[in-house]
Order: C-alpha cells, then structure tokens, then sequence
C-alpha cells in the first residue's frame, strides 16, 4: 500500500515540478509548485514526518507561493519569448545534465541506503524535533536565523528610496 | 448494537465518516446563509425572508413559522443555484475559471478532518473513566495541520480573480493574497502562548486541539480556567486575524462590492458562485470551532464546570453514546454563537479602507502578538523555576 502511494506522489510531484518548468504561464507556473509542494508533503508523510509535512504545507505552500502568485500578479508578468539558446548554455546544461544521469546511475547500480534500524528515529515528534534543533543543530538554525535578518535588512534598505538627507533619519 | 459497523473495513469506515462530517457541514454552511440573512434583516430592524412556502405544504397547521423563519427560503435558494444557467463569459481563462470554485471546498472541507468536536467518556477495565476525542483524526500536529490547509483556501480565490481576466477580480485576487500573508502571522504567534501554557516541561509536546481542551476541564482554579481569561490579548488577535483569515466584514477586501463591484467573483453566477459561497461559510465555522477549542473551553459548558461534573451529575458519564451527544451539542452551541457573533460584527462595524487593514496587521497586530508572546514566554518561565 504505502509503496504504491509513494510511487504516486513521487510521479505527481515530478509531474508538477516539469509543470514548473516548462509552463509558459507564470500564474501556472506557481500553481504546479503549489501542487509540488503537497506532492512532497505527502512523500513526508509516507516517510512519518508529519510536523515536516505540515510545516511545508503551512510556509511553502501556504504563504510563499501565495507570496509568489501576488508578486506576478502585481507586475503582471507575461511569459514572453524564450531566449535563444548560447553557447555557454548549451555547453553549461548538457554538462549539468551529464553529471546528473551520472550521478543517478550510479546510484541505481551501486548505491546502498543502510537500512540500520538500530538508528534512533529522531525529529518525528515535536518534543523530539524541537530537541534536536535547540542541541545538535543550534548553531545552524543560529546561523540561518542570522542570514534571514541580513536578507531583511537588505530588503529594506533597497525597498527604501533614499533621495536626500533628510530620508535618512 | 453498533457491532456490525466495527465488522467493516477501516477504509470503509473512514470513508463514511468523512461523508457523514461532510454531509453535517456542507447543509450547515448552506443554513448559515439564511442565518445571515434573517440576522442582518434583525439588526436592520426588517422581517428579512418570510414569505416563501411550497404551496403543497401549506395545509400543514403551524408550518407558518418554518414559513416565518425563512426555511423554505434556503431551499429555493438551493434549487436557483443548481438549476440556473451558468454561463461563462468568453474572455476568462476556462479551466482555471472552473477549478476556481472546486479548489475553493477542497480546504474548507478538510481542515473539519483535524478539528474535534466532542469527547465521550468510557470506563477502562479498571474502574477509571477516560476521555477521549470524537473527530476524524486526532493528530499530535492537530493545529499545524489546520492551519496549513487552512491557508490554502486562499488559492481559490486568486485564481478565480486571475482566471476572470478583467479587472475587479483581478485586484481582487491581489488583495486576498496580500491579505492572507498579513494576517497569518499574527494569527499563528498569538496561538503561541496557549501551547506554551499546555505544554509543561517534561511532558511529551502536543500541538493537538483535543489536549488544549483537555488542559481547560482540569479541577481546581486554574484547571478550569478557560483560556480567554488567561490570554484576553491572545484571544483578541486571533480572533480578528480569524476575521481576516475568512474574508469577513469588516476585512472583505477580495470581495467588497462598494469599490470592487464583487471582487474575485464578479464574474461568477448561478452554482459557482454558490460554492464560494458555503466555501466561506465553511471556513467561518471551523474557524469558530478553533477558536471554541483554544479558548473557549471546547465542549466544557461553563468555565470551571468541566463536562465530567455535568455528566456526572445527570449520571451518564459511564454512557459513551448520551455523554458524547451533550459535549457536540455544547460545541456546536458555541461554534452557533460565534458564527452569529461574525454577523453581529459584520452588520455593525464599517468596511476598513485597504491601507488600513495593511497597517493594522503589519504595524498593530503583529507587534501586539510579538510582544504578548514574549510577555507570556517569560512569565511561563519564571513560574516554572519558582
């Protein structure tokens, strides 16, 4: 049962995800990583995650691709004409492309997950994720939490029009 | 009795769980339609619908106030919107036109799946009497979850204002969008202090609905406090982001007929109006239903009067079936209040301009649910050391 659904969401997630791509319509666009997105939550849940699910659905899907949707809708963005292609590109995306299926073979054909199950399960409760976070991982979540006030402040320094002395208060 | 239900398969039995919420949801978000109409028609001092019958109906004594109440109003309404044409105009982008209104009850009708709406009591083998949740699901996660497809509800209607290529709903969509992510903030930093209060330290962290009530029908003081008390401010935010969060009077930005003509659903007739429509209305009562669970004690009757003592009392605590009867009841009771209440405000207060609802969420709210999260995190804390 939970390989047949795996198998579904993963085909509609990277469905969606070439939906994104390749729509000419920004508006689509957006709406195929909204529905990426809940493709990917539904593979957290196959996978126990239920708190990673949610939180992906509520930021990701909920507010940034409506953040999304609102930014294209207010320049009113037309997909317009596709650029040629350039040297540069082709040579920069068949290398791209190359290391990936590489990479994917290589994986198929030797790859090993280790499928240890003496390794405790850790982050699928919120007591537990929330330990793990203020622990193990605080000087990520410190450092990323550092970036996105940096992130902030720039934001607000561009959005701001300084035009003489007196804006600059 | 019931044994043949336990025979069937579990899917069977989700399936006809989830059909038998909906089909308790759908005609209630319909009835509140009617509700509105009768309400308003009484806060404007009118009789508002009376008059509609089915003329083979009329030798029934005393169907006049069914008639009176405007019941029979609801169901032509229904029939007008199914059967009336539903043209659509030649220049909206068709599919994203029709899905519109389709997404729009995907979200209103599965945030209901992670909402509780009573508890019963039974018996263990040894003699202790356990509670224990009547809902689709019970998540750990309960409120995550209900806010995250709740948010989701907003797709509908900036798609319905984009696929309507003209401009009305198109600066419709474009508020509701701008809307959503103002107020979703607030909305979430003030749940914040409740699950602070309910999760002690060393206890196992639950952001489940059915623990909050639980945690409000403790005996003693401040067991049985209710949260509104505890956290006014908290109360108070979301319940106007809950405002916002719907589309309600005085926040209908998307919609607000006096400068958008309809907003996102100008262009919308007949049955896809119509989903719109209950899509709202749906919201509103699961929003109310939320806001009953965090602070309004549930389907506790009285602040400091858990249900047990009731059931106690009238003697059908040991009853699961009688016991979870009278706790839907109470919370269905609340949830009617509030969705009266959302009327109540919508036919007193005046619509805001927008740029006072982008000021009061960003430069009042938010700051407000900051510094109330703070407050409350450092008094928490420090009755936890004492």
């Amino acid at each position: 049962m939970s390989d047949v659904l795996f198998h579904l969401f993963a085909i509609f997630t990277v469905a969606c995800a070439l939906g994104v791509v390749f729509n000419k319509n920004a508006v689509a666009s957006a709406l195929c990583l909204l529905l990426s997105l809940v493709g990917v939550a539904g593979l957290f849940v196959l996978l126990d995650a239920f708190l990673l699910a949610v939180l992906l659905v509520l930021v990701y899907a909920g507010a940034v691709v409506a953040l999304f949707l609102f930014i294209i809708m207010l320049l009113d963005m037309q997909g317009g004409d596709r650029k040629k292609f350039t040297k540069a590109t082709i040579f920069s995306s068949t290398l791209a492309g190359g290391l990936l299926v590489t990479g994917l073979v290589s994986f198929a054909t030797r790859g090993q997950l280790e499928t240890d199950p003496t390794v405790p399960v850790v982050g699928n409760t919120l007591r537990a994720y929330a330990e793990q976070l203020f622990t193990v991982y605080l000087l990520p979540v410190q450092i990323v939490g550092f970036l996105l006030l940096i992130a902030m402040l720039g934001v607000i320094v561009l959005s701001k029009k300084f035009e003489g002395l007196d804006d600059i208060k | 009795m019931f044994d043949f239900y336990f025979e069937l398969p579990l899917w069977l039995r989700l399936v006809l769980q989830g059909t038998a919420v909906i089909l308790v949801l759908f005609p209630l978000a319909a009835a509140c339609s009617m509700a509105e109409r009768k309400v308003s028609a009484w806060i404007q001092g009118r009789p508002g619908p009376n008059r509609t019958i089915a003329p083979f109906l009329t030798w029934i004594p005393g169907i006049q106030i069914f008639q009176k109440l405007g019941l029979f109003q609801l169901a032509a309404d229904g029939g007008k919107f199914t059967f009336k044409e539903d043209p659509i105009p030649g220049h909206v982008n068709k599919f994203y036109f029709v899905l519109a209104p389709i997404a729009s009850m995907i979200p209103a009708l599965t945030t209901v799946a992670f909402v509780p709406f009573g508890a019963y009591f039974t018996q263990l083998a040894d003699g202790t009497i356990q509670a224990l949740p009547i809902a689709l699901t019970n998540l750990d996660v309960g409120l995550l979850a209900v806010f995250a497809l709740g948010s989701l509800g907003v797709y509908s209607l900036i798609l319905a204002g984009w696929a309507s290529n003209s401009k009305y709903p198109f600066l419709g969509g474009v508020r509701a969008s701008a809307q959503l992510i103002s107020y979703e903030l607030s909305m979430t930093l003030s749940v914040l202090p409740v699950f602070l209060w309910v999760n002690a330290p060393g206890m196992p962290g639950t952001l489940s609905l059915f623990d909050v009530v639980q945690t409000q029908s403790q005996p003693g003081f401040w067991g049985g406090m209710w949260y509104v008390f505890l956290m006014p401010v908290s109360a108070f935010i979301f319940l106007v982001a809950l405002f916002a969060e719907t589309n309600r009077q005085p926040f209908d930005m998307p919609e607000s007929e006096a400068d958008l003509v309809g907003g996102f659903h100008t262009e919308y007739g007949a049955f896809k109006w119509s989903l719109f429509f209950v899509a709202e209305y749906a919201h509103m009562i699961v929003g109310s239903g939320i806001f009953c669970l965090l602070f309004l004690g549930g389907w506790n009757p009285l602040p400091w009067v858990p249900l047990q003592t009731v059931t106690d009392l009238i003697g059908i605590t040991g009853n699961p079936l009688l016991s979870g009867l009278l706790a839907i009841t109470l919370f269905l009771g609340k949830v009617g209040f509030f969705i009266f209440f959302f009327m109540w405000v919508r036919w007193t207060l005046p619509r805001f301009r927008y740029d006072q609802v982008m000021k009061l969420g960003w430069q009042k709210l938010l700051p407000l649910s900051i510094a109330n999260l703070i407050v409350y995190a450092l008094v928490i804390a420090w009755l936890e050391t004492r």
